[in-house]
């Protein structure tokens, strides 16, 4: 929901702390599950990290989660889905180019980030989404990472 | 560097043979030479036509003879549909011009982007110019799939890990590698203005070589942002080339700034604009202002003059501006450069 995406970048350290916490339990939990059950709940995981971003932070499930690099901002909503933004065409009161009734998602991020003890990680360049992981769980992928490292 | 530092005798017989690279030049391209050299560069916009006729692109190639180092040949620019920018660069290389081919990501994937990069390169391009690209909603055919696969960060870095790593995205390797001089733009005239120049350091991590701005109207912005730049070290590692409009009349200009994206004119300059006799005539002064502003401000390399329908002033603003000194940029003799209609 828009409203509520402009509250999670207006309290971008507030989630940025949140996130820092619950996410190693997060995954650690997802760990857990995956040696139980394999890829048997990979569907409601997936329903369920779909619905609290998609609530949080009107999250697109592009499966390349950039939150805690963006300001909390989510880059997927920006109608270019520019992974390093903002472009060029911003309106001088900080609006989209072509949404006028959207904030910039990129003023937004890094409005956010400025708020974020390690906001700093918004400097650094990222490289465009593998379109492979739309659709997929972030939370599965990072968490299924750990684990190839772990063996 | 005038056209006679250039030693023609190493170079082909045709005027579209490419250059001997020079040490700690990336490209073969007189472009990057200009920069590297240490002159204060103009470059300008070409309108690709809307026909299929190659004389057409030399015909308004011919008006900036002597004024300019590059032509930028815009990508579908404002989304609408015109000669492709690769066409036109193949056509000016063909007679010894600069181009610069500005590759926009909104109608291309990865896939197609790196095949047009090697192509441009073994067609004699030099420079090429990442962009993110307009909405399609901004053009003449609002009802296109908006592609958007890479941004112009990316886009920059891929094109510097073909010229670099020798090899495609995915790792597979290239027998020759395009040898592009890598430029990005920005716009430090719009928000969030306080991160623009931190947005400038993202570019030349990514690749950028040499930057172009948007049109400059505001010079108290552009300081401000210039000596951000050189805080952070920028104008160091790649050459800004600030970007200057011609602007016809108060009318025009205030369309400009509601219409198109990015645009930022303050109220003196239509003010100005207003007042004037002979509003045409201002707005090629207030233009040539600019650019002498320009070449005293520290860190920037160059003006980008964009002049949209009115390109036939642009050598006009140049002289007036006097920014190039005595030097003259590189123009091909003046023969017969008639290629012939295909019909
Ligand atoms: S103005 Fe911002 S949100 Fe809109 S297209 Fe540009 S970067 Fe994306």
């Amino acid at each position: 929901m828009y409203s509520v995406r402009l509250f999670a970048v207006r309290h971008s350290r507030f989630f940025e702390a949140l996130y820092n916490f619950v996410n190693p339990a997060i995954l650690a939990t997802l760990r857990g599950i995956t040696r139980v059950f394999g890829k048997k709940l990979d569907a409601p995981i997936t329903a369920a990290e779909a619905g609290l971003k998609g609530l949080l932070f009107d999250c697109q499930m592009c499966g390349n989660c950039a939150l805690s690099k963006t300001g909390m901002s989510c880059p997927m909503n920006c109608p270019k889905t520019i992974r390093n933004g903002p472009c060029g065409g911003v309106r001088a009161n900080g609006m989209c180019e072509v949404k006028p009734e959207m904030r910039c998602v990129w003023v937004a991020a890094w409005d956010g980030a400025s708020r974020m003890k390690d906001g700093d990680a918004i400097k650094s360049v990222e490289f465009a989404v593998d379109h492979r992981d739309k659709g997929r769980s972030t939370w599965l992928k990072l968490a299924r990472e750990d684990m190839k490292q772990d063996n | 560097m005038s056209s006679t530092d250039i030693d023609v005798g190493k170079v082909g017989t045709n005027p579209g043979d490419p250059l001997p690279r020079l040490e700690g030049h990336v490209s073969h391209g007189r472009f990057e030479r200009v920069l590297k050299a240490g002159h204060f560069a103009v470059t300008t916009e070409i309108a690709p036509p809307d026909s299929a006729d190659p004389d057409e692109v030399l015909v308004r190639a011919a008006m900036f003879d002597g004024y300019v180092d590059a032509i930028n040949a815009t990508d579908g620019s404002g989304a609408h549909c015109h000669m492709s920018s690769l066409a036109v660069c193949a056509i000016l290389t063909r007679l010894g011009y600069s181009p610069i081919l500005q590759i926009s990501c909104r109608d291309r994937n990865r896939i197609s982007i790196q095949g047009d990069t090697l192509g441009a390169a073994a067609l004699g391009v030099c420079n090429v110019l990442c962009l993110t690209g307009d909405d399609v909603g901004a053009g003449d055919h609002p009802e296109a799939k908006p592609v958007f696969d890479l941004d112009s960060i990316s886009l920059a870095q891929t094109i510097r890990t073909m010229r670099d790593k020798k090899t495609f995205l995915s790792g597979r390797k290239l027998d020759l590698e395009p040898r592009l001089f890598i430029g990005s733009s920005i716009n430090p005239f719009v928000p969030p203005i306080e991160n623009r120049a931190d947005q400038l350091a993202k570019k030349i991590a990514s690749g950028a070589e040499y930057i172009q701005s948007q049109y400059c109207f505001d010079m108290p912005v552009l300081k401000d942002f210039m000596s951000r730049a050189r805080d952070l070290g920028l104008t160091e590692e790649a050459f800004i080339i600030i970007g200057v409009g011609v602007l016809p009349s108060a009318k025009t200009a205030k369309w400009m700034r509601s219409n198109v994206p990015g645009v930022h004119i303050p109220d003196d300059i239509i003010r100005r604009l207003e007042q004037a006799e002979k509003p045409k005539l201002e707005g090629r002064k207030i233009c040539a202002e600019i650019m002498q502003q320009l070449k005293e401000i520290d860190g920037v390399a160059g003006a980008h003059v964009m002049a949209y329908r009115q390109e036939q002033w642009v050598g006009d603003v140049v002289k007036r501006s006097g920014v190039l000194g005595d030097r003259k940029p590189w123009a091909p003799e003046k023969t017969d450069t008639t290629i012939g209609t295909v019909s």
